[in-house]
């Protein structure tokens, strides 16, 4: 799984935040640390060195440790954004270059070599305006390249970094319903010849040299097949966007035909009619639990119940499919509790089962001894649209909790009429 | 919420205004020998809404929001003969009436969305279903949205089950006058003349910045800010030229003029003359303080009024003036940065506009946040009150009934629970701020038109009928 890059990337991440990190309990709080220690009432979570040290239950001897009071506040995991373009965009439309979006080039026949982890700016003004809220981390990836597949995702840091790659080459995206097929010659029967196909040839090249000299006589660049054989062996998980219960059949049967394949489904939408043998093939699923309305022929069944009927069967949920807004997550999930799914599961979808899919839960999702402190203290609970998070950490250190967005509402906040605003600095 | 008196009075006089007066000609005096003058008709599409017929309803021990500013606990709401009648503690229903007890609920007036373009963009979307822009020129003030609503759009029912009764539903904002709005009741119909709010005002959408100079900038103009206002300006300036031969005309036929010719009716300048003349509001997509600033000024130089701005991320820059303008500022409580004019939203819009004395107003422009426009609300609110303005949940009401209903023209009729007005009510189960809060019971004019308890009962739309998850739960 690209350890050697995943690992060098994460070490220089670490390096540059170890120096200031200080040791750091949080005490009297509601922990949900999402991990089998459950959840702890007047818990202690104890950091050092950017890594969660220990979580219990009562206050130990804390001396040497920088004390946050969390009393009456709710602690969780830091939000894992589930889908997002973040690091790649800052404003999508007609505002010049936009890295989440790419057009055809000799590289690549299928879009599958994209790398978006040479794209991931961490100034971007997006990372501040969602960290502040509690998300930490996030899958990043391009939301379209008009090819078979939408590039290689990154899973990315939003802290203040020098390098917000955690994990490069984290995953492969496609598409199958109906825009899937819009793209790939505007029928299903086109789009998954081209999809088995590349796999196919994937598949093939394991162990094959592929230099230049080398002879290749594929229809995938050999820049494609590079990036896809890690997939084929399941190394890494392939996204599918699939909405109709016909298309997710299909998705099943792929996964049936080929059981090493780490296949992760989003969307869903009609999911909730296929959901136990979604279930029975462990296939986990990214959603947006608020998109109830038939918006094409492949997602007639839409309701605001697929979350928690998916969930009920067995099915892990993932929640936050956004970008600009990935702070709503926590919303979106609040309304799928409010439709049926479990309020653990809410929180779940936001977090550790995020973690899982993306194959990072050893590092992130759950507050537990070892991973990153990536750690919220919210007002109240956090699925509630009137609660906010308080503090923010990312790997042990302190958020600022401020964002340009925080910084045009404190100039505005009291308008003046003796000079312009702009002479105003918060 | 202080509406500005100048503003309360345009709203009653739009509310009130007959639509068969184009021009303010004199019935006295008339020359019966040589005919009356030529009328224009106004109201060639007529509202055939017909409430459903109801039981008298009490709602017992709720907590109210009269969506005016007050709260009352503990406390029964009684609708009788599609109005409101009272809300109080001592209340009684007729013996065929219905008691709701709603203890632990909330009620509050229906929610109303005055940007809306559900059955104009549809699900299912597509080519097909593409009617709500007439992006054919820059100025289309003649087409009006109503003829392109599909009433089976499903989206309609997914705002029921989130507690709105009314919403304004607008073309596009490909123009730069993109044409007429329509106020519409929420209840399932065949045609749109079924869902037509009676005697509403008419809308007529306007658009600033980047989606005209975009849509027409490689058609032939305007492909600029510059271009944009030019535009408006013409079109105003030539609604005033034909708005003359009109007044001319009924001059001429008043002082018995032989020669006096009825002009050419051109639907386009007729739509924009009625705008001048504050008979139909205008309802204008502006994001950023300065195209709202300019708006203010070309609003002033032909002398008409806005009503609301729509989308207007940045009216915190400028509450001030928006409130010494009496403009309405419908607004997302987070939507940003999607493209260059939405760059400077912020979380405390609402209620900094709300704090200025300003109108404001929660709105949707979506087939998804139409349905929880409580929660919308609800993150303004308390963001606001995490920065310090301190707003009751009382008072935020308004931004999602008495404040919209204002800016359509239609609140002397609904928008608040107070007496004589349509009774369009919804019991949430539990604190409408609340992200778990749903609307149990919505109704419209006393009418109980959803009932989340009754799944037998809930409206599908013809589209679902027969489709995979039919009558199911949404």
């Amino acid at each position: 799984m690209n350890k050697l890059i995943k690992y060098s990337l994460l070490g220089s991440m670490l390096l540059t935040q170890v120096v200031a990190a200080k040791s750091i309990a949080i005490v009297g709080a509601k922990v949900h640390t999402m991990s089998s220690q459950g959840t702890i009432d007047n818990a202690t979570v104890l950091i050092k060195d950017g890594k969660i040290q220990k979580v219990m239950q009562g206050e130990p001897a804390l001396a040497g440790y920088e004390i946050i009071d969390a009393k009456g506040k709710v602690v969780t995991p830091g939000l894992i954004g589930a889908s997002t373009s973040l690091g790649l965009v800052d404003v999508g439309f007609s505002a010049g270059t936009n890295d989440s979006n790419s057009s055809l080039t000799s590289i690549s026949k299928t879009g599958a070599a994209f790398d978006v982890s040479y794209a991931i700016n961490s100034d971007s003004s997006l990372m501040a305006i969602a960290r502040i809220e509690g998300v930490t981390s996030a899958a990043s990836s391009m939301g379209r390249t008009g090819q078979l597949f939408n590039g290689q995702g990154a899973m990315i840091s939003l802290g203040n970094v020098s390098d917000p790659v955690i994990q490069a080459k984290a995953f492969i995206s496609t598409r199958v319903g109906n825009s899937g097929a819009d793209t790939m010659g505007g029928s299903r029967s086109v789009l998954w010849v081209s999809l088995e196909k590349a796999l196919a040839e994937a598949k093939f090249a394991i162990g094959k040299p592929l230099t230049p000299i080398d002879e290749w006589h594929g229809e995938l660049s050999r820049a494609d097949i590079a990036a896809l054989i890690p997939l084929v062996k399941g190394e890494m998980p392939l996204l599918i966007d699939a909405r109709r219960a016909a298309d997710i059949r299909q998705v099943i049967a792929l996964k049936q035909r080929q059981p090493q394949l780490n296949i992760v489904i989003t969307y869903a939408t009609e999911g909730w009619r296929v959901a136990k043998v979604l279930a029975d093939n462990d296939i986990p699923v990214i959603l947006d639990p608020e998109a109830n309305l038939p918006f094409g022929f492949d997602q007639l069944g839409s309701t605001l119940k697929n979350a928690g009927r998916l969930s009920a069967a067995g099915v892990k949920v993932s929640i936050g499919i956004e970008t600009h807004n990935i702070r709503l997550a926590r919303q979106h999930a609040g309304n799928a509790v409010a439709n049926g799914l479990s309020w653990d599961q809410g929180l779940a979808a936001l977090t550790i089962n995020v973690a899982k899919l993306y194959g990072i839960d050893d590092k992130l999702g759950s507050l537990e001894a070892g991973k990153l402190a990536d750690v919220v203290i919210w007002s109240g609970d956090p699925l509630e649209v009137t609660e906010a998070a308080e503090v923010v950490l990312i790997a042990g250190e302190k958020v600022d909790m401020q964002s340009r967005q925080s910084k045009l509402r404190d100039r505005y906040l009291t308008l003046q009429t003796n000079k312009p605003m702009q002479y105003v600095r918060p | 919420m202080k509406i500005l008196d100048n503003k309360r009075q345009l709203f009653k006089l739009a509310a009130v205004t007959s639509f068969f007066a184009l021009v303010g000609c004199s019935e006295s005096g008339e020359d019966k020998a040589k005919g009356p003058a030529f009328q224009i008709n106004q109201n060639p599409f007529p509202s055939t809404y017909k409430p459903i017929v109801s039981k008298s309803v009490l709602i017992t021990h709720a907590t109210v929001l009269d969506g005016i500013g007050g709260v009352f606990n503990d406390s029964s709401v009684l609708l009788q003969d599609g109005k409101i009648v009272a809300i109080g503690n001592d209340l009684s229903v007729p013996d065929d009436g219905v008691i709701v007890d709603a203890k632990g609920k909330w009620v509050t007036p229906g929610i109303i969305d005055v940007h809306s373009h559900l059955g104009v963009y549809p699900a299912p979307g597509g080519t097909a279903h593409s009617d709500g822009n007439e992006a054919t020129n820059p100025v289309t003030a003649e087409v009006w949205a109503e003829h392109s609503i599909w009433p089976q759009d499903a989206g309609f029912q997914r705002a029921l089950a989130g507690g709105v009764t009314v919403m304004q539903i607008l073309p596009g904002s490909a123009n730069l006058v993109g044409g007429r709005g329509v106020t519409v009741k929420n209840l399932p119909s065949a045609t749109v003349q079924d869902m037509k709010f009676p005697n509403a005002p008419y809308g007529m959408k306007m658009a600033c910045g980047e989606n005209p100079k975009r849509v027409y900038g490689q058609k032939g103009g305007p492909s600029t800010r510059m271009g944009n206002v030019a535009g408006y300006r013409q079109a105003w300036a030539d609604a005033q030229n034909y708005q003359r031969s009109w007044d001319k005309y009924y001059a001429d036929h008043e002082a018995g003029k032989k020669d006096a010719k009825v002009p050419k009716r051109d639907l386009k300048l007729e739509t924009l003359a009625l705008a001048l003349k504050g008979e139909i509001l205008v309802h204008m997509h502006c994001y950023r303080a300065d195209d709202m600033g300019t708006m203010l000024d070309v609003m002033k130089e032909f002398n008409y009024k806005i009503a609301a701005f729509h989308h207007a991320v940045e009216s915190y820059k400028i509450a001030d003036q928006l409130a010494e303008a009496g403009v309405c500022s419908a607004m997302w409580a987070d939507w940003w940065g999607f493209k260059l004019e939405a760059y400077d939203g912020i979380q405390e819009n609402i209620p900094m506009v709300h704090a200025a004395n300003a109108c404001a107003i929660v709105h949707s422009d979506s087939d998804l946040g139409i349905q929880r426009l409580n929660q919308e609300a609800a993150k303004a609110w308390a963001n606001g009150r995490r920065a310090g303005i301190d707003i009751s949940q009382a008072d935020a009401w308004q931004w999602l009934s008495a404040n919209p209903a204002k800016s359509l023209g239609i609140f002397e009729q609904t928008g608040s629970l107070e007496k004589g007005k349509n009774a369009d009510v919804v019991i949430w189960s539990a604190d409408p701020f609340s992200t778990y809060a749903q609307a149990e019971h919505v109704y419209l004019d006393g009418a109980l038109i959803y009932d989340r308890n009754v799944p037998a009962s809930w409206p599908v739309s013809d589209f679902e009928l027969g489709q995979p998850g039919e009558g199911d739960s949404k």
